[in-house]
């Protein structure tokens, strides 16, 4: 097991991995969507009370719940970067957060659309929504404070800082925007409130959510790559093998 | 080894060397110390001039007004927290003095919270009547100020330590930190709301203290951290 852990924490072997890895994670991906959305947009009956408009949870939900994921890979990487001093770890982080930051986006402008028809209104200060724009905040926020070191292991340690801190906030957010909103207005939360979902609805969202999470999958493995290319561009394992 | 223990201070007195080195700093600059307080001040004017100068109307949202100006002024005064120390030299000095850097940057943090936290305490009443405040809401308008500004200070220090040595790090800094200190604004904000309606304010109160509480405990390890980072290169 250690072995195994120190042995992919090497550039070389890590670079080979993904580059093998990835396509078993793209093309099932590929293909579980297709299926995920047959089954949504053809096979799934339409809600009695939300017509076609509920059909985009089967992008929505996919995509807030990683984002909130993508978000915690991000920060585990980032520690066991900084504690034991593993770059590849750091590498996985950043390649983590711009796919995390766009999930988000898509969640966000998802919702928003949703929203408009099934509210009346594009944006309602909602715990969920507001907590969700929060970790965008956060994700912008991690990928400005990188991009702003030019050496890249102070920008790894740096942002590893930022993520671990920032992490450790995010429950503390949630809660503090539910409460906020709590006592503020009391509809809103029942609005989006997951109705129990029937069998039919329910296995094309499944296999969305897997589709997705694959192509998080092969998407972070593709960064991953350009990372390590990026890192290693004097190594001389990576002008041999691109040789 | 008996040598250095005479000759080294014990921690107690390093912290108040350092506390009473950056409070004769700050009065010695007392204009740059005054300068979040006048910020405070002419934000807090610009929002009667924006929305309406009618106090029924202001007096709904003066403790949003005056909470997030408080946090913008907190902010603007991080800038200068660490810069002049990274810039010459003595950070470094403090890194390698052995002692614990937690500790002496969370005594600085202390002093950034006297020179503005403290300020803001006491002006913040003053404001918020010009803003149609009812008076019996001071005492939780200043309690709500004391104990959110200590966790602004603690959270803009970290992001102030990890953006020291950024050329132009002022913008990167409230991006950082302002989503961070949301909740601070949140409850701060509604404690002060709730008690315009005569409510009872001991629940926000209390969980503003215990963001302070676990601020202060784990801040200054990543404040380290992060000042660490920055300083060495």
């Amino acid at each position: 097991m250690w072995l195994w852990f120190h042995k992919l924490s090497s550039p070389p072997y890590a670079y080979r991995t993904a580059g093998l890895v990835r396509p078993w994670l793209f093309w099932p991906a590929v293909v579980l969507m297709i299926v995920g959305a047959i089954g949504g947009l053809l096979l799934a009956p339409e809600d009695y009370q939300q017509k076609d408009a509920f059909r985009i949870i089967y992008v929505h939900v996919p995509t807030a719940i990683l984002s909130l994921s993508i978000y915690t890979v991000m920060a585990v990487g980032a520690a066991v970067g900084v504690i034991w001093r593993i770059k590849l770890a750091h590498a996985v982080a950043a390649a983590c957060a711009p796919i995390g930051a766009w999930f988000t986006a898509v969640c966000l402008a998802t919702g928003s659309i949703y929203g408009k028809p099934m509210w009346g209104t594009w944006w309602e200060w909602d715990p969920r929504l507001t907590s969700e724009l929060i970790l965008l905040f956060l994700y912008l926020g991690y990928m400005a404070l990188r991009a702003s070191f030019d050496d890249t292991q102070r920008a790894d340690r740096a942002s590893a800082i930022l993520a671990i801190v920032g992490v450790v906030n995010v429950p503390i957010v949630k809660y503090s925007v539910v409460w906020w909103n709590s006592l503020h207005q009391g509809p809103s939360i029942s609005k989006i409130a997951a109705p129990s979902i029937a069998g039919s609805m329910l296995w094309p969202l499944l296999v969305m959510l897997l589709a997705f999470a694959l192509y998080v999958g092969a998407v972070v493995c593709d960064r991953l790559r350009a990372e390590i290319l990026r890192r290693e561009r004097n190594a001389s394992w990576l002008s041999e093998s691109v040789a | 080894m008996q040598s250095s223990v005479q000759t080294t201070p014990g921690l107690g007195k390093i912290l108040m060397l350092v506390l009473a080195r950056d409070l004769r700093l700050a009065v010695r600059h007392w204009d740059q110390v005054l300068q979040p307080l006048i910020f405070f001040v002419i934000v807090t004017t610009l929002f009667p001039l924006a929305i309406s100068p009618a106090l029924d109307e202001l007096r709904k949202i003066s403790p949003g007004v005056v909470w997030v100006a408080a946090m913008l002024a907190s902010l603007l005064a991080l800038e200068s927290l660490f810069r002049p120390d990274v810039e010459d030299g003595t950070m470094e000095q403090w890194v390698l003095s052995g002692q614990p850097l937690s500790l002496l940057l969370l005594a600085k943090t202390g002093t950034h919270w006297l020179l503005t936290g403290l300020p803001l305490v006491l002006m913040a009443p003053i404001v918020g009547t010009a803003l149609g405040m009812p008076q019996s809401v001071w005492p939780v308008l200043a309690a709500t100020l004391a104990l959110g500004t200590g966790s602004l200070s603690v959270l803009g220090a970290i992001g102030a330590a990890l953006t020291v040595s950024v050329r132009r790090g002022s913008v990167l800094l409230a991006l950082l930190v302002l989503p961070l200190e949301m909740p601070v604004l949140i409850f701060g904000a509604r404690a002060v709301d709730l008690a315009m309606h005569g409510e009872p304010v001991a629940g926000p109160l209390n969980l503003l203290a215990a963001l302070l509480l676990f601020f202060v405990s784990l801040g200054p390890f990543a404040m380290a951290a992060a000042m660490r980072i920055s300083v060495e290169s």
